[in-house]
């Protein structure tokens, strides 16, 4: 009887932790459904300026390693030149790879893992989810946060907030939900869940709000074309293809049709 | 007019056919196979899947050979050579995506294929044996789909192999160093890889190529059945020819033209505008490198494996579980025994077989659905629900059919035409 009770307790201290644990990572105030990165892969201008962000921002400890320079070029509409003048460190070859110069070993004992690479991160979570990623940095103290930062959509991120310089800083107000469940055996538990209310700017950043989010579209957009950087060609591609099988298949019909003529 | 006195070309065209037919029986086979075989005037849009799932077959081993050519099959190297096909090889990114979407679209046509002989009855006598080899196809098919799935190395492919792998280790006594004799290694690995290359590559190929043949060859030699399910050659005029038969060239080759450009339209348009399908043909955790110590947060097989999947996770225990799985596939095979109809078309059949045969493919339906979502609460039951549905269909076939059937009388002759 004793050994039961303990359990139950046990097991309502885990829900507690558990559902406190699922809406600081996201599961609850945001509505992520609305929260869209919008970006427009077929916009040149757009992959230029997230190209030249990601290098000024990113490259320092995430590499593209599936990613040539000079695929980005032509696809960017650059020259070699321009992209080895704006893009590239010093010592490397239009074909090589993006690769940080950050050594995976020192990555390791400086954040605790090696940062990941990102040649496919917008096809493994999506644009939206990098999108919200960049925007929900916030201000935590506590020890769950090494980087004095904590994020909305990835708890306990070892990533520190490199755009904070840019978006400022917030801090994340939460309120506190009941929600009353029915146990198994029927008994009601009620648990506690912090919620994400909104976020309140303590220091602003260089750029605006709306600036902001347009740097985060820019450079989530060129992680979009990253992932896959044959897709524009592809859905041009598609046009003619399909093009080309409706007319086969109207003659192919109009051919059946006139085979077909004497059966009855 | 294409006699001796034609052009010397000509002439020596017709020389060379006469010395080819003289040593090849191409002409026979022409005759016995395409122009004097006689199929049903009346096949329906339900008819062109068979000759889909041939399109499919070809356009994979295609598409399969070209990816080989640039594919490394190493756990260091398979992730990075995929995506090196998708982003430096000509073509390379087109070629994959025609062989993994090639890949679902081959389980679309050959469940269609396979409903249409449960709507008329295609797998009655005397076509138990085409239905068998049909089954034997996909069988294999889901074998090959398995072991190339595995084969991009992503952390879906990894984890996906690590489950269905370890359903034999449920087995009790042999279970364990079967698993270990499968993957011929302590966990999914390197050699693992390696060998469900070689399955994937030459293996299966073979084998569903072997099958496909035994599957036409019993189909020539019994004859097509047709949307009312009787036979044409019952019928046949003073040469034996069935009166409502059409040979098989030039009618069905031109008309079957129609239907590929229609499925190649469909085709296209996942190929080049939704070549994932929103996660279901290739899934977003499959874009991450296979990673030991990080397992996805919903481990589902790929779309077409999920109704087997939904059964064994309705089940507590993980030896009935896989016994019921298989059991689940291995039921179809005696399809033409449990059903013991007097008429084999949907269009004469009594209410009790439609009313089962609308429940088990809302019941398939759904479970392929609920494949997808995670097993816990409501999903559970429903699953539950849907299972106890799907094996009655096959268990108490028996009983709604047969004698107990109010069916509608055949008709002589085929009804409509096209």
């Amino acid at each position: 009887m004793h050994k039961l009770n303990f359990a139950r307790t046990a097991l309502l201290a885990l829900a507690l932790a558990a559902s406190a644990a699922s809406a600081s990572t996201g599961g609850g105030g945001a509505v992520w459904e609305t929260w869209k990165a919008d970006n427009d892969i077929r916009s040149t201008a757009s992959l230029q300026r997230g190209a030249r962000n990601f290098v000024n921002y990113c490259l320092g400890c995430h590499s593209l390693q599936y990613m040539r320079y000079n695929r980005i070029a032509q696809d960017l509409g650059m020259t070699e030149e321009q992209v080895l003048a704006n893009l590239m460190f010093s010592g490397q070859r239009a074909f090589d790879p993006v690769l940080s110069p950050m050594p995976n070993k020192d990555a390791e004992s400086w954040f605790g893992r090696a940062p990941p690479d990102l040649s496919l991160i917008a096809r493994s979570r999506g644009p939206d989810y990098l999108f919200q990623f960049l925007k929900t940095f916030y201000v935590d103290d506590s020890r769950a946060a090494s980087t004095g930062v904590n994020n909305l959509r990835l708890e306990g991120a070892s990533m520190p907030h490199v755009l904070a310089d840019l978006q400022g800083l917030q801090k994340a107000v939460f309120h506190v939900e009941r929600h009353t469940e029915k146990a198994d055996d029927g008994r009601e538990v009620v648990t506690q869940v912090k919620v994400f209310d909104h976020f309140e700017q303590l220091r602003p950043g260089k750029l605006s709000p709306a600036e902001y989010d347009e740097f985060v579209r820019d450079t989530v957009n060129f992680l979009d074309y990253v992932g896959e950087p044959t897709r524009v060609q592809r859905e041009n591609l598609g046009i003619w293809v399909i093009g080309f099988l409706l007319v086969f298949t109207g003659f192919a019909y109009a051919l059946k049709l006139e085979i077909w003529k004497d059966v009855r | 007019m294409a006699d001796a006195s034609s052009t010397a070309a000509g002439g020596r065209r017709s020389r060379f056919y006469d010395w080819l037919c003289q040593r090849f029986p191409i002409e026979a086979f022409a005759r016995s196979q395409l122009l004097e075989y006689y199929a049903p005037k009346n096949f329906n849009f339900w008819y062109y899947f068979g000759v889909l799932a041939l399109v499919v077959l070809v356009l994979q081993i295609v598409t399969g050979i070209f990816l080989t050519m640039n594919y490394k099959p190493s756990e260091a190297e398979a992730f990075g050579s995929v995506e090196y096909i998708m982003r430096d090889v000509s073509w390379g990114w087109l070629i994959r995506y025609l062989h993994s979407t090639g890949a679902s679209a081959f389980f679309i046509v050959i469940y269609l294929h396979m409903y249409r002989a449960l709507l008329y009855g295609s797998l009655k006598a005397p076509r138990e044996l085409v239905w068998i080899f049909g089954m034997l196809i996909y069988a294999a098919l889901m074998a090959e789909a398995f072991f190339g799935y595995v084969l991009p190395w992503g952390n879906m492919s990894y984890w996906g192999a690590q489950v269905i792998v370890s359903l034999f280790g449920a087995i009790p006594g042999i279970g364990e160093p079967l698993v270990e004799w499968i993957r011929g290694d302590y966990s999914i690995s390197d050699i693992t890889l390696n060998r469900f290359f070689a399955l994937h590559v030459v293996a299966l190929p073979l084998v569903l190529i072997l099958l496909v043949v035994a599957h036409l060859v019993a189909l020539r030699e019994v004859g097509s059945n047709n949307p009312d399910g009787i036979e044409i050659k019952k019928t046949t005029d003073r040469n034996g020819k069935p009166l409502d038969g059409i040979a098989f060239h030039p009618y069905y080759t031109y008309k079957d033209l129609v239907g590929v450009g229609l499925f190649l339209i469909l085709f296209a348009m996942v190929v080049f505008f939704a070549p994932t399908f929103g996660g279901l043909f290739i899934e977003p955790p499959n874009f991450e490198p296979a990673n030991p110590l990080n397992t996805p947060e919903h481990i589902a097989p790929v779309w077409y494996f999920t109704p087997y999947y939904a059964i064994l996770r309705a089940v507590p225990d993980k030896l009935t579980g896989a016994v019921l799985m298989g059991a689940a596939v291995l039921l179809f095979f005696f399809l033409p025994w449990l059903d013991r109809t007097k008429v084999k078309s949907i269009r004469y059949r009594g209410l009790s077989y439609k009313i089962a045969l609308a429940l088990f493919t809302v019941s398939f339906v759904a479970l392929g659905w609920l494949g997808l979502q995670p097993a816990e609460g409501t999903y559970v039951l429903l699953a539950r629900i849907f299972a106890l549905i799907y094996f009655l269909f096959f268990l108490a076939m028996p009983f709604y059919t047969g004698k107990f059937e109010k069916t509608k009388p055949e008709p002589e002759r085929v009804t409509s035409h096209a």
